[in-house]
């Protein structure tokens, strides 16, 4: 028979008990903490080669409809000095790769774009119900079931990554694979870049090479006089590039 | 004539609060004259303060019905939101995964020119496979289209990325011919001249 005197002893016993218990739930099983995380990425201009692996896995992983693009890879030709006037094309977001090139000299390379995951992000500033944030890890997320898909945030960004979901009718974007990064994995158009190109970079942690790069390198974000704190870093980037 | 605002009505229904018309009506007044019977309406602002209160209670109850319980946690937004969005399904397993298993295959890769590319960027996605083996197998790519995805000569790609026009390259021969794809650079001997 249990006395009161062992009901009290075994209390402390079923609130260590419990905390294990509440352990198996998804939230605290992970021991990925937030807080200590940045997420930011790198992409190299030097080393793209405009395959479209990045815009093929990143629809694959992220139910992206056809037509519609997370992430996608222009192609520029800047034929003179002038880089007011690249020509640029992105036929299908580069997803079935670039036709041969019909320019001739100039300056050509490709430029993969996506989020920039901007720290101080115009889209999430004009959401009228919080469905568009900022994560405490700095990646710039969607809570579709939040979304009125009034498209504010659309018009707001000043790179064009959001779209219309044309059948969920809320608003998408690139979500640096968030359900990838907090297992330890890296993004799907990382994983998929066959010349490293882009790289999953963690601003908050010192042991990523991404720190050493930035401080060794040229890098450039995209329209830096919006001030926007974008995240997405460029290296080796052209003027042109808008 | 009014005694108290001096207006053609009587003092009795004047509305200006005086010591006259108090005595008029038959009210006590203070030595200054001040309505001491200014709470006479009070039922009023009572009603009022019910009205008020109802209205409050209403918008709080409707407010904790429509509002997330996670709302606000980290932010403006949703706090549960983040924990759905990081459990969503996986397509790609990651290259670690693959690596577990075909210690064989990444011995070959690491010596060669792809030891950089990931599994899956050539194989596809086999977070299905990497879960559970036998549920999935996975298709061997064709390489005369994989191959020159990455490697058909384009002028925006960088100079030094080996390129081929693949037609004049191979003649129509599919590239693992003469490539091992794991490790695609032919050997000295099998060079041709």
């Amino acid at each position: 028979m249990i006395t009161r005197r062992k009901m009290l002893m075994l209390l402390p016993a079923a609130a260590f008990a419990w905390k294990y218990v509440l352990a198996g739930t998804p939230e605290m099983a992970s021991n990925y903490n937030r807080s200590e995380h940045w997420w930011g990425m790198l992409l190299d201009i030097d080393k793209c080669i405009g395959c479209g692996n990045c815009v093929r896995g990143c629809a694959t992983e992220n139910n992206v409809p056809e037509g519609y693009f997370r992430t996608w890879v222009e192609r520029y030709h800047v034929p003179g000095w002038r880089q007011e006037t690249p020509q640029v094309d992105s036929p299908n977001g580069g997803k079935d790769g670039f036709p041969p090139s019909t320019a001739v000299g100039g300056k050509n390379f490709f430029v993969p774009k996506m989020c920039n995951h901007c720290a101080e992000s115009p889209c999430t500033q004009v959401c009228p119900v919080g469905a568009t944030f900022e994560s405490p890890d700095g990646v710039v997320l969607v809570d579709e079931t939040y979304c009125l898909g009034c498209r504010y945030c659309i018009q707001a960004c000043p790179y064009g990554c959001r779209f219309l979901h044309p059948t969920k009718h809320t608003a998408e974007k690139c979500s640096l694979c968030y359900h990838r990064i907090t297992k330890g994995l890296t993004t799907a158009c990382c994983e998929n870049c066959p010349t490293g190109a882009r790289q999953l970079a963690d601003l908050k942690n010192p042991a990523d090479p991404i720190h050493e790069f930035l401080k060794t390198h040229s890098v450039q974000v995209l329209k830096p006089y919006l001030a926007t704190g974008a995240k997405a870093f460029y290296h080796d980037i052209d003027g042109s590039v808008r | 004539m009014c005694v108290c605002c001096a207006s053609r009505h009587n003092v009795a229904t004047c509305s200006i609060p005086c010591a006259t018309r108090n005595r008029a009506r038959g009210w006590p007044t203070e030595p200054d004259g001040v309505h001491v019977s200014k709470f006479k309406d009070a039922g009023h602002l009572v009603r009022l303060a019910i009205a008020c209160a109802i209205v409050l209670v209403v918008f709080l109850l409707v407010r904790a019905y429509f509002i997330p319980k996670t709302f606000g946690e980290y932010g403006h937004y949703r706090g549960a939101a983040l924990s759905e969005l990081s459990s969503k399904p996986l397509a790609y397993a990651g290259h670690k995964a693959c690596e577990d298993c075909h210690a064989d295959v990444l011995e070959v890769k690491k010596a060669g020119k792809h030891a950089g590319v990931n599994c899956e960027a050539c194989h596809g996605p086999l977070a299905k496979h990497a879960e559970e083996p036998a549920s999935m197998v996975p298709q061997l790519p064709e390489t005369a289209v994989l191959c020159a995805r990455c490697h058909e000569e384009n002028i925006a790609k960088p100079k030094t990325f080996p390129q081929v026009a693949s037609t004049q390259h191979s003649g129509g021969v599919v590239c693992k011919t003469c490539h091992v794809p794991h490790s695609p650079l032919l050997q000295p001997g099998d060079k041709k001249s």
